[in-house]
């Protein structure tokens, strides 16, 4: 019965990799949080990072991006390719790689600046506008792909604190997004939203999924079910299994797995 | 299977619950099996009325377990071999519940042939497959209890046995009502009787797939076969037909 196609929003078609990570080791100071993680990331999926606190998902997720470049004792060994590039070459710009790589926090973390100048601040860095109209087009174009635009439209010098909590969490996948990424990175993007928030941000996930590959970290483990194609559990800084999301739901092949995700003690 | 407990240890307590209602409901769908081919037999109808009014009980179990599986996936989002638990113990459910509708079938046809010649030693015959039934259905019981997958595997083979007893009885029937037509009445209530229990068989084997989906969180392979073959019976040759 589990050999049955499941419905097309659940086909998991074998996309090509975008992010292959190799034999990654982390290591804050003498502590090693990271273990030989194996994992591949693949283009136009949606992947879930799941696990108990402390095993190492955030950690992880933050080397996609070098953001552990910016704690001082994290210390980062092992392959990360980004379409086959090394993304620790010493002759990668980290600055850039965030461009191609986004991040979205836990907290909604909008600048204390106007909604129209939150989406426009990273294309402005990057230089990817000409001139003022290319400039409003892309910041229409990411505030309709973070599915805000109808909300926000007529209030764009209003600042972007002064919107809901769900809003905020959007306007930062929109500005997330407002670069061109060609991976969007979500650390618990919806643990501060309530659950029509949630489900607006996981809708907003699966539409970006056509274009973009999104790691997500959450602690919900519905959530994960709910958005995800394929989820990686992640145990005392090991990756224990990772598959397609429907066959680690149903019937994992680990048993800490199963615990896990069962709602047992691990 | 998982032997460890649940944080919100409510969750085992549901779990626990429904798994000891299913197990409750097996146990009377065993007695409504082995009463309704002794009443047969011995042409006992104040047993066989006792069991036509116990299938109310299994029905009323079967109710009482779809409404409480609904809930537990409604408020405890069952996964991986929690979810194999209640999906099982739903189809479960239904399996044993047509039992019972079965078993009754049986013991309303014997209150109708006890009233009739008794058909050689058809109704030996009969109480020894429900038996053998209803010694499966206690072994994918207990199979179930104990995740026991192999146990669950043995209980699939034997199924073919309840086909042969079948395919045997079928054509005594037919022998019966050539030899004579006033035998005729009596022997298609027996054969329905017959076929109640080898689909009772069917039922048990489902119970048995069951327990192997949910130890193992697979189906068992579709290598069994298939050894009722009266659907193909041309029945005994007589020969030119006369004018």
């Amino acid at each position: 019965m589990y050999d049955a196609p499941h419905t097309t929003e659940r086909n998991v078609t074998k996309q090509d990799i975008k992010i292959s990570a190799r034999n990654v080791q982390v290591y804050y100071g003498d502590t090693h949080a990271i273990k030989d993680v194996d994992v591949e990331i693949e283009a136009q999926t949606v992947t879930a990072f799941i696990g108990p606190s402390g095993c190492g998902k955030s950690t992880f997720l933050r080397c996609l991006n070098r953001m552990n470049d910016t704690i001082d004792i994290a210390r980062v060994e092992g392959e990360i390719l980004l379409d086959g590039e090394d993304i620790y070459d010493k002759r990668v710009d980290p600055v850039q790689l965030r461009a191609r790589v986004g991040m979205v926090f836990q907290k909604p973390n909008p600048f204390p600046k106007s909604i129209y100048d939150n989406i426009a601040y990273g294309p402005r860095i990057h230089g990817l506008a000409r001139n003022k109209s290319d400039l409003d087009d892309i910041v229409e174009k990411a505030l309709r792909r973070g599915a805000l635009w109808n909300e926000v439209k007529d209030r764009l010098q209003a600042p972007g604190t002064g919107l809901s909590g769900g809003q905020q969490q959007r306007l930062c996948i929109a500005r997330a997004i407002a670069t061109e990424p060609e991976v969007l990175l979500m650390d618990e993007p919806c643990s501060a939203l309530d659950p029509i928030a949630t489900g607006q941000v996981e809708e907003l996930i699966d539409e970006l999924r056509q274009d973009y590959s999104v790691v997500i970290v959450t602690h919900s483990m519905q959530q994960a079910a709910r958005v995800s194609q394929k989820t990686a559990f992640f145990h005392l800084g090991n990756l224990v299994e990772f598959g397609e999301t429907s066959k680690i739901f149903t019937n994992p092949d680990d048993s800490r797995t199963e615990s896990y995700i069962t709602g047992r003690i691990g | 299977m998982n032997e460890k407990r649940h944080i919100v240890s409510a969750f085992d307590r549901d779990l626990e619950g429904i798994q000891a209602q299913i197990m409750k409901m097996g146990g009377l769908v065993e007695d409504a099996i082995l009463n309704a081919a002794l009443s047969l037999e011995t042409r006992d109808e104040e047993l066989a009325m006792k069991v036509r009014d116990g299938d109310k009980a299994i029905d009323k179990l079967d109710e009482m377990l779809n409404e409480e599986a609904a809930r537990v996936l409604a408020l405890r989002a069952p996964t991986a071999s929690d979810l194999r638990v209640v999906l099982s113990v739903m189809r479960m459910s239904a399996n044993l519940e047509r039992m019972g509708d079965l078993s009754k079938n049986i013991a309303k046809r014997t209150t109708v042939l006890v009233q009739m010649q008794p058909i050689g030693s058809t109704t030996s015959a009969l109480r020894r497959m429900a038996r053998e039934v209803q010694n499966m259905l206690k072994d994918a019981l207990d199979s179930y209890i104990q995740r026991d997958a192999a146990l669950a595997m043995d209980v699939i083979e034997r199924d073919s046995d309840i086909d042969q007893m079948y395919n045997a009885l079928f054509r005594e029937f037919l022998t019966f009502m050539m030899e004579d037509p006033r035998n005729i009445t009596a022997c298609m209530h027996l054969h329905f009787i017959a076929k109640n229990i080898e689909r009772m068989g069917d039922h048990v084997t489902s119970i048995a797939e069951q327990v192997v989906f949910l130890a193992t969180g697979k189906m068992p392979d579709e290598a069994r076969v298939k050894a009722d073959r009266t659907s193909l019976d041309k029945g005994p040759d007589l020969g030119p037909e006369e004018d």
